[in-house]
């Protein structure tokens, strides 16, 4: 398996602090890797550093061995890179089934065709699939600031999925979704993970969670990576129950 | 406004075309003066509503852009170029200078948005003003041309009037597609959520310059219009004061609304004349009434029909819940 994603020495300093300190690790075509470690350890910064949305201090990223460090997030989006985020990020006044035609829009033919063309630009199958697949059906009309939490959570997702990523990076998805909810969540991530074999990076604080869902685990602490692994290893790893899984 | 059904919409869009069309034909002189007035300013205000009320970009300078595009035209068909030219000209303008009144908005948001393209805006005045070569200075510019349209001469004011309605038909059906086609849905990504916009792969820099650059060039065709409505400017009429008249206009009719300019520029233009048999009392009356519909309905006009729709669908919703649920009980 080729890796899709090598992140090398990304290094992030906020004054005197730093937040990511070093990481390095690469992520293999068709995987899902799962993310962990203590709040504050620097994983948010660190998906912040190679999406683009912060300048990383240091380090470089590679999407397909060519070198994506510096270029803005709309640009590494087009790239096929998406992302989901920790605090729910819709467009409160768009429909959910609007919600889904912007995720996807700005990805077919370009900005003067769009202008021309037709206004859901083609897209509003694709978006109505998206609606089915995350069982939202009854909600399609609805302004996307009108639903519930957890709705909105799995809105955020599937807007991730419409451009059609290789490589989509999620922040604490499970964050606030109830269980059967989750339960939902995880199939749907298995079967486009799957179906599509896009290759994803999981943050998460739901252990079960992240056990069951990711292929192998890395662990985070202090801005630097303390251990990468099957899940079964990591949680063996006497530093990983020191930092963060507790005795 | 979804609530209506379709037929309904068309009829009662037709009615009100027709009205424009029909009604002003016996209006005196004055009456056609306001009412072409207002089809300029509607025009303006229209570009306002884009870079404000759909992409969230405050500007303070569409005011300036209307001087740009009147003194254009001004210039221009006073040296003998047609109006079609002139309006062109005032398009190409506006658009790139509202392109590069863009860049700041990059860099800082609303307030501070609001202070740079202020001080674009008295900068504009002092061009205006200072430039005699170019601008007539305080003398400004007279004897303003108007056009002959398909060879009728359009001097009296109901030709004319005719010029401002056609131009602003032709406007809002460019606005409409714009705004249904995925632009408009990308200037609403701007402005309810930029960082996610950028992460779904909406190249925010260039949309945002794009809405100051389309709504700029709106503000430089109403200008453009504006001087042969007159036939006279000066630099007073493009000051600060118009740049807030026409923002009262698209807050006041419903900012992101797109029927909120028309009805904006209707108040701001029409109702200090139906007021103005209160005699010194009517701009107290205006200034009133504007402060008691923002403290009722801060979303304008078109936010107050817009929560009734919105709640009366929510009635029928729950409605049909309550009778799909006492059938599913009577099954069970």
């Amino acid at each position: 398996m080729s890796a899709v994603l090598e992140v090398t020495n990304i290094k992030k300093n906020f004054g005197g602090i730093s937040a990511v300190d070093g990481v390095s690790f690469d992520v293999r075509e068709g995987e899902i890797l799962g993310l962990i470690g203590p709040n504050g350890c620097g994983k948010s910064t660190l998906f912040n550093c190679i999406l683009g949305q912060l300048t990383p201090s240091g380090g470089e990223v590679k999407l397909d061995g060519k070198l994506v460090t510096g270029l803005r997030p709309s640009e590494l989006n087009k790239l096929g890179v998406s992302r989901t985020f920790q605090l729910l990020q819709v467009f409160p006044k768009l429909s959910v089934r609007e919600n889904l035609i912007l995720a996807g829009q700005e990805h077919q033919s370009n900005m003067a065709s769009r202008l021309i063309g037709r206004s859901d630009a083609g897209l509003t199958d694709a978006a109505n699939q998206m609606i089915g697949f995350f069982k939202l059906d009854h909600l399609a009309d609805e302004p996307a600031g009108g639903l519930s939490y957890g709705q909105q959570k799995l809105l955020d997702a599937a807007m991730a999925f419409m451009g059609g990523p290789r490589l989509v990076l999620l922040d604490e998805p499970a964050g606030g979704v109830n269980p059967s909810m989750l339960a939902d969540l995880k199939e749907r991530l298995v079967a486009i993970n799957r179906e599509k074999n896009a290759t994803f990076v999981v943050i998460e604080h739901n252990m079960e969670f992240v056990m069951s869902l990711c292929s192998r685990v890395m662990v985070m602490a202090e801005g630097k990576v303390l251990a990468m692994g099957r899940p079964d290893e990591v949680r063996k790893n006497p530093a990983v129950i020191e930092a963060y899984l507790g005795h | 406004m979804s609530g209506f059904a379709k037929p309904l919409k068309i009829a009662l869009g037709l009615a009100v075309v027709a009205a424009l069309i029909v009604v002003p034909m016996n209006f005196n002189r004055y009456g056609l003066f306001i009412l072409s007035q207002w089809a300029v300013m509607s025009i303006a205000a229209m570009g306002l509503n884009l870079t404000l009320g759909y992409a969230g970009q405050v500007s303070l300078a569409q005011g300036a852009f209307v001087g740009i595009g009147a003194y254009a035209a001004a210039i221009m068909t006073t040296h003998g170029w047609p109006l079609p030219a002139a309006i062109l000209a005032a398009i190409v303008l506006s658009f790139a200078v509202g392109w590069v009144l863009g860049y700041p908005a990059l860099r800082v948001q609303h307030h501070y948005l609001a202070f740079v393209t202020l001080a674009f805006s008295t900068l504009a005045f002092l061009v205006f003003r200072n430039e005699s070569w170019l601008t007539g200075g305080i003398y400004g510019i007279s004897n303003i041309p108007r056009p002959h349209v398909f060879g009728l001469a359009t001097n009296k004011p109901l030709p004319f009037y005719y010029v401002c309605l056609g131009s602003l038909a032709i406007v809002s059906l460019a606005v409409w597609w714009l705004i249904r086609s995925p632009w408009g849905r990308a200037f609403m990504a701007l402005r309810e959520n930029p960082l996610r916009a950028q992460s779904l792969g909406v190249d925010t820099r260039r949309y945002t310059l794009m809405a100051f650059a389309i709504g700029s060039a709106l503000g430089g065709i109403a200008g453009a219009l504006y001087a042969p409505l007159t036939q006279y400017i000066d630099p007073v009429p493009f000051n600060l004061s118009l740049s807030l008249d026409l923002l009262m206009m698209v807050i006041v009719g419903g900012a992101g609304f797109y029927f909120g300019p028309f009805l904006g520029a209707m108040i701001a233009v029409l109702l200090p004349e139906w007021l103005r048999f209160t005699e010194g009392y009517y701009l107290m009356l205006y200034a009133v009434a504007v402060m008691l519909l923002l403290i009722w309905s801060p979303t304008g006009i078109l936010g107050i029909l817009d929560r009734y729709l919105a709640e009366r669908r929510t009635k029928a919703a729950s409605a049909l819940r309550a009778v799909a649920k006492s059938r599913l009980e009577t099954v069970q």
